[in-house]
């Protein structure tokens, strides 16, 4: 019914302006124009991934023989052994490396450790301070949440050089501890994201509780925690991730192999390629390793990212 | 219900100070964070920029030298040109992009996949997106120019220093285009589906309506959006690490890149503060315009 005039007025000028929910199939030119710009946007999304792999599996002489090939030139496992420094000097010279490896597993360990602890402690504080912003009362509550509120808008770059002082005058510099510390505690973000879900869990539960002689502290813990698993699942997620991807804050306080996380490795192996004759095979073997536990977290969880992203921008 | 209330009375109702010890101890880890990484740093940062600052020596009070330093700095002034550019590239093809993605996403299909696909790119570090786009753009190896070079016989340097801004900030809206798209989407979702029908009784055109009904309704989130991707591309620093490091020359030193140069690079606290107070005031402005934005909006939505 609607195909005919969307068709007539308005495909033409632009494919997005196509029915709103329209009949099921309702195959007008407009529509089938926005589905090609559509796959178009999702082939420029995926297929950089796919040409990191290819060359990750070429091999250095190979890349640069057949630079167009669709299909690895020359399979093989040799810059993943380079990245994994499973190579000796001899053959990842010769290969095209520059003779340093990176150290993956000693990263992946620092990866993991500063983003758990930052994850835990930023979820778990928050969620304490949430619960006393939403359901406690107490004097100068609402000037102390006008300050968190504040906090919000302080742009990072600012607090990084302070930051970076009070972290090496405690003494922190080049450790895990120090990597993890300025977001371990709270980020105004998590204490709102959480505030937003308790406020909205029914008082009477909470009531109900208090009347079965429960204190407030248990029903922290053994209602409103676990009420709330969705919720701050979601967090957890979101601050891993966010976490794992940092690069500037551990850029400037990992100076050895004991507290450098994976972002700073791979910035690091890339600095150390030579100028001339790039080893991108192993460069892009590196940069899928780097990039492997997040895709992998991503497709376990994607759809509780990709719903929770609304929230994240408009409350 | 009635008989328990009755066996514990005094205990249940509560009084104003029944709460504070606790609520006052469950802000308490929160609270350090805040003072310590906030509000401490950001009295701290203000504080330096009046100083001579090396970290190896007490910080010297030298009031507003590191400001008239900044003033009279050509390469300082020279990142802030930079940094609009960026800003201004990197903004209007990610909203618009976005925008696009969004409607068409609505429209289409409501698929988690294509979301999820779209949304790819944002959850790698810029470390890797940056090393991806680096080999995929390379100048002698590099997939994009093989194409190129097929078609016109010729190779384009992307960092050199006519590309090196236009470059960073296109690889910058891969990254970022799906997430935007997401939330211009979600903000969509908010718009009731009755009033597209009124429209369409009143015979108005998928045109007009996408320019009479969606986009006023949407302005407040488009605002919201816009302000957000513009603070985050102020501070636009991993992608130049990793690519060009603020070469050739300066043609990419971006302000947080001259910053942070200047901070570890030279050990000049004091004037990496002094700019970085510059930075602030900039992106508190625009934290202001996006409420007096967002509140002009408001109206619209009923």
């Amino acid at each position: 019914m609607s195909t005919l005039a969307t068709t007539g007025t308005g495909s033409a000028a632009s494919p997005k302006t196509e029915q709103r929910r329209s009949g099921k199939n309702s195959l007008s030119v407009g529509r089938v124009i926005a589905w090609i710009f559509m796959a178009l946007v999702m082939i420029v999304t995926i297929l950089p991934f796919y040409w990191v792999l290819r060359t990750a599996l070429s091999s250095n002489a190979g890349i640069t023989s057949d630079p167009t090939s669709i299909l690895p030139v020359d399979f093989n496992l040799r810059g993943f052994a380079r990245v994994f420094g499973m190579q000796s000097t001899e053959e990842a010279l010769a290969d095209g490396g520059s003779g340093a490896s990176m150290n993956f597993w000693i990263y992946l360990r620092n990866s993991v450790i500063v983003s758990t602890l930052v994850t835990a402690g930023q979820v778990f504080f928050s969620a304490m301070a949430a619960y006393s912003f939403a359901r406690l009362r107490w004097r100068g509550r609402d000037a102390v949440f006008t300050l968190f509120l504040a906090a919000l808008m302080v742009p990072s770059i600012f607090t990084l050089l302070p930051n970076f002082v009070l972290v090496k005058q405690i003494g922190l510099i080049d450790n895990l501890l120090g990597v993890a510390l300025p977001t371990m505690f709270m980020t105004p973000f998590a204490v709102f994201f959480l505030r937003q879900f308790f406020m909205n869990i029914p008082r009477e539960l909470e009531e109900a509780a208090l009347l079965d002689g429960a204190s407030k502290v248990r029903v922290f813990f053994q209602l409103i925690l676990p009420m709330a698993s969705a919720p701050i699942s979601t967090l957890a997620i979101i601050t891993y991730i966010t976490a794992w991807n940092d690069y500037f804050w551990p850029l400037l306080v990992s100076y050895t192999d004991s507290s450098r996380v994976l972002t700073v490795a791979v910035a690091v192996f890339r600095s150390q390629a030579p100028t001339s004759g790039t080893d991108w095979s192993g460069l892009m073997a590196a940069t899928l390793v780097a990039a492997l536990p997040m895709l992998l977290l991503f497709m376990a969880a994607a759809k509780r990212i990709v719903n929770s992203i609304g929230f994240t921008g408009i409350k | 219900m009635s008989t328990a209330t009755a066996a514990a009375p005094s205990a249940l109702r509560r009084k104003p100070k029944d709460d504070r010890l606790l609520g006052i101890a469950f802000i308490i880890p929160a609270g350090i964070g805040l003072v310590a990484f906030y509000i401490w740093p950001l009295i701290r940062g203000i504080w330096l920029s009046f100083t001579e600052y090396n970290l190896l020596t007490p910080e010297q009070f030298t009031g507003l030298a590191n400001y008239q330093r900044m003033v009279g700095d050509s390469i300082f002034w020279n990142a802030v040109k930079v940094t609009l550019e960026y800003v201004l590239i990197n903004i209007g093809f990610q909203t618009v992009l976005a925008l696009i993605i969004a409607v068409l996403m609505q429209r289409l299909t409501q698929s988690t996949l294509v979301r999820s696909i779209v949304l790819t790119p944002y959850l790698v570090s810029n470390v890797v997106v940056a090393m991806l786009w680096l080999w995929i753009l390379d100048n002698t190896l590099g997939i994009s120019n093989e194409i190129i070079s097929a078609i016109t016989g010729e190779n384009v340097n992307f960092f050199s220093s006519a590309l090196a801004i236009p470059t960073i900030a296109m690889i910058n809206v891969w990254r970022h285009v799906g997430y935007t798209a997401l939330l211009i989407f979600a903000g969509l979702q908010s718009i009731p589906n009755t009033v597209y029908e009124a429209g369409k009784m009143d015979g108005a055109s998928e045109w007009t309506m996408f320019w009479k009904i969606t986009v006023p309704l949407l302005r407040p989130i488009l605002a919201l959006v816009l302000i957000m991707t513009m603070i985050g591309s102020f501070q636009v620093f991993d992608t130049v690490s990793v690519t060009t490091q603020g070469g050739p020359v300066n043609a990419s030193r971006v302000l947080q890149y001259y910053i942070y140069d200047m901070a570890f690079g030279r050990f000049q606290f004091g004037y990496a503060s002094a700019m970085a107070v510059g930075l602030l005031i900039v992106l508190a402005a625009i934290t202001i315009l996006q409420y007096r934005m967002t509140r002009a909006g408001e109206t619209d939505l009923d």
